[in-house]
């Protein structure tokens, strides 16, 4: 037998498109950064503004990596907003309606939460909806849902109930922290860093990517591919949840469908991340740097006076452009 | 019907270079209309590279291609369809819109090109023209019907008439008996020398079937490393032996010579198993210890469904799978691997690799464990290792283990198919059509690597429609006909004539 004859032995060569297409992503942030910088030296470059990008993107940053993780086996969590807002109202009524201890309230919104995820994969893997299909179901249905647990309005302290029952809680001081800096930028890159390690260097990550690249020869590998299917709903719904938690102790009360907002930059995070670096999939440390170039852009236009409702323009521009190089690579 | 003229295609000094390798190197390719052209080569010779340039698929190619005399510029599907050049790909599905009628499905390019400012479609005509154009094949096909409901062969068949539906003055056929049964393949030889003969179509089939090639083609070229090495007229004097010969630029024993393994007790026994759905049906068969046991039967006779029944990837309804005395209660392939089944499907694209995955990761799918430690951490250098190892002993040809699977030959591809499992712990494997379009060099490595499993003290199952293969390497073979097992006979006093008797139902 004669092993390696005969093969493509391709030299690296050097391609700029190729280059664009892998680094593009980096590219676009560090020169959005310097152009920033140039244009606002003594506003955007500061310490305490470098600290108020990371903080906000921290939230989106966490949802983000639930939609990337739904993303490894080729489903697609559209339902992550709406999980956000459920927690969000959850964890501020325990606080503000029942005054119960931080550390239960954090336990028990994330396991109430996580019947969205039961609800998401038995319908996608039991029934076989499509993914996205089901939980645009589901996102419809959890966002009414947290709406008629508070009552259809917002829950915030020495607020009264909607039969008029007053209130009496308050939210934990140890709580708020969680959504201010330093903490809530800890957590989304603990968050982002052993996401990274799962998927990247542990068995099941590999899993889930290969149940996502090939379904029946994941099936026929004999991996149970119905189990991974779920366990990434249910992470997805997790993170989705902790950024929902996250969101309440950094406003500090519930607003109506708070989540929602927080959906479609996670969805461009997601997508920026498959190119970061050329990964052609799905990726923690990908995603981060599509939430950073979302939260830089965002951040930038807004001291530029680009008023907050025309960044949807933007916002939604660098997802096309996203979603134009993944898979305008991919065509060949 | 009215002679039509023939005209000449040929194909001057086409070469064409991907990165680092010469994939066709000046090649020379003649052939006139109303003739069929046998084209044959191992894997990677380069016969669908060529088949690409004439059809426009491959538009960066160097050389000149001339028809009557005339150059001509094939750079699109469309230059070729204009030139009355088609191609019909192995992959029939692809081709096909499944939720559209026959009759839409065989005139979709007249629908798609040639309304102009028409918006409304004619049914009545679109239907008369297919009913017409299936009447000249003589195919039974009920132009009303979905695609979706036809069968493999009928399908094919849908794509022949589309391709002569427009004036079509070469036909190439790739790999088109691949996956027909006996009776669909005589169909089809039948459509191929009627189109010759009336039409005036030239015909390009291409084949890894010898057998065929001779039985229906007139000429034959040679393809090997990206050159044409010969070409030769189909008559008595040429034999196949002579053909392989030519492929492989080597002597090729004809018989495999299968090595004497010691064969131990029964460890595996399969009682009145039956699919839910009667796919297969009333199944009793046994494996012993180091012993291979051959499925044989046409396609569609039920092994592939017989083999996705004992690997649990179809549900069984009764019926018993005892290993080594113990009953093993498989629900998913999950489970059979769990319990030490192992399954080499036959659809490799579809069920056996990742393509967009590294060869490394697609040997190590189904044994991650094993690389892993108490945490579940991958430890990436002792799997990299592995691979290597399966890559050395498999001859898979590859650069690293880290190329892309997608970027291997199909034959490679089916090696790595095959390895993923070598590195499993498995008691029993399966092998369903482990050779299907691969070339007989690689073929060989596959027969190999079966005995090195069945040394270990394996069972194997090796499921195939090919008579020789089940002759060549198996010890004992079942018989499969309509989903039933009709037969179990000893290899060694058996032959071809005997296995196709049973196969066809005879009793």
């Amino acid at each position: 037998m004669e092993p390696n004859l005969n093969v493509n032995k391709r030299k690296p060569q050097f391609s700029l498109m190729d280059f664009l297409t892998k680094w593009g992503t980096v590219i676009t942030v560090i020169f959005l950064f310097v152009l920033f910088s140039v244009l606002m030296p003594r506003t955007f470059l500061t310490a305490s503004n470098m600290i108020t990008i990371l903080r906000s993107i921290s939230i989106v940053t966490v949802i983000a990596i639930g939609v990337t993780i739904s993303l490894t086996v080729n489903g697609f969590d559209l339902s992550v907003g709406s999980t956000a807002t459920f927690a969000d109202a959850l964890i501020m009524t325990m606080f503000i309606w029942y005054g119960m201890p931080t550390s239960i309230s954090i336990v028990l919104t994330i396991i109430i939460a996580l019947s969205i995820a039961c609800i998401n994969s038995f319908f996608i893997v039991k029934v076989k909806i499509p993914d996205m299909l089901v939980t645009l179901a589901s996102m419809f249905v959890f966002q009414g849902v947290a709406m008629t647990y508070s009552g259809g309005g917002s829950v915030s302290e020495n607020m009264a109930r909607l039969d008029g029952t007053p209130t009496t809680g308050k939210v934990p001081d140890i709580f708020d922290k969680i959504g201010q800096a330093p903490w809530i930028i800890i957590i989304m890159l603990v968050v982002v860093i052993s996401v990274h390690i799962f998927l990247t260097y542990t068995k099941h990550g590999r899993y889930l990517y290969t149940v996502g690249g090939n379904l029946e020869a994941a099936r026929l590998s004999g991996i149970p591919v119905n189990r991974y299917r779920t366990l990434a709903y249910f992470m997805s719904t997790f993170f989705a949840t902790l950024g929902g938690i996250m969101l309440a102790s950094r406003v500090g009360s519930a607003q109506i469908n708070a989540g929602a907002g927080y959906l479609m930059p996670a969805v461009a995070a997601a997508y920026i991340g498959f190119s970061v670096a050329g990964a052609g999939k799905p990726n923690a440390i990908g995603t981060l740097i599509g939430a950073l170039l979302v939260g830089i852009l965002e951040n930038g236009l807004v001291m530029l006076s680009v008023p907050y409702y025309s960044l949807d323009i933007v916002k939604g521009t660098v997802l096309m452009l996203a979603l134009a190089s993944t898979y305008f690579r991919s065509k060949d | 019907m009215e002679q039509k003229k023939s005209i000449k295609i040929r194909m001057n000094n086409i070469s064409i270079e991907f990165p680092g390798v010469k994939a066709l190197s000046n090649v020379h390719f003649e052939m006139e209309s109303g003739n069929i052209r046998a084209l044959i080569g191992a894997n990677g010779a380069g016969k669908s590279t060529l088949m690409k340039v004439l059809s426009g698929a491959n538009p960066h190619y160097q050389g000149q291609i001339y028809i009557d005399d005339q150059p001509v510029e094939i750079r699109s599907p469309k230059d070729a369809k204009k030139l009355g050049i088609e191609i019909v790909y192995q992959e029939v599905d692809t081709a096909l819109i499944p939720y559209l009628s026959v009759a839409e499905n065989i005139m979709l390019n007249s629908i798609v090109n040639k309304m102009e400012n028409k918006q409304f479609v004619k049914w009545k005509e679109i239907k008369k023209k297919a009913k017409e154009v299936l009447q000249k094949l003589n195919i039974d096909i009920d132009v009303n019907a979905l695609v979706s409901d036809l069968s493999l062969a009928e399908k094919q068949m849908v794509l022949i008439a589309r391709a002569i539906v427009e004036e079509c003055k070469f036909l190439i056929l790739d790999e088109p008996t691949a996956p027909l049964s006996n009776t669909e393949t005589k169909e089809l030889f039948r459509i191929v020398k009627d189109l010759a003969k009336n039409e005036n179509v030239g015909i390009i089939f291409i084949s890894h079937r010898l057998h065929e090639l001779f039985e229906i083609c007139e000429t034959i070229t040679v393809m090997k490393d990206g050159m044409i090495v010969a070409e030769k007229v189909i008559d008595e004097q040429l034999t196949p032996k002579a053909i392989v010969e030519l492929m492989l630029g080597r002597k090729f024993d004809d018989t495999y010579p299968k090595k004497q393994i010691s064969i131990g007790d029964v460890i595996l026994e399969v009682k009145n198993l039956n699919e839910k759905n009667g796919a297969v049906k009333n199944i009793n068969l046994n494996v012993r210890k180091g012993e291979i046991v051959g499925i044989s039967g046409l396609v569609g006779a039920g092994k592939t469904e017989l083999c996705k029944t004992l690997f649990g990837a179809m549900k069984q309804s009764s019926g018993e799978i005892k290993l080594h005395n113990k009953v093993l209660n498989i629900t998913d392939p999950y489970s059979a691997v769990k319990q030490g089944i192992a399954l080499v499907p036959e659809e490799r694209r579809k069920e056996g690799i990742l393509v967009e995955e590294p060869v490394y990761s697609n040997i190590s799918a189904t044994s991650l464990h094993k690389y892993c430690d108490k945490l579940s951490f991958v430890n990436k250098s002792k799997e990299k290792e592995t691979a290597r190892n399966v890559i050395k002993d498999l001859g898979i040809k590859t650069p690293s283990e880290n190329q892309l699977v997608k970027f291997l030959s199909g034959g490679n591809q089916q090696k790595v198919a095959v390895g993923k499992w070598i590195v499993s712990d498995a008691e029993i494997y399966i092998f369903d059509e482990p050779t299907k379009g691969v070339d007989v060099g690689a073929k060989r490595d596959i027969f190999e690597l079966i005995e090195r499993l069945a040394e270990m003290g394996k069972g194997i199952i090796y499921a195939s429609c090919e008579f020789s293969e089940i002759l060549a390497i198996a010890d004992r073979t079942y018989i499969m006909y309509d989903g039933e097992i009709v037969k179990e006979l000893d290899v060694k006093d058996s032959n071809e004539e005997e296995l196709l008797y049973y196969s066809t139902g005879g009793r």
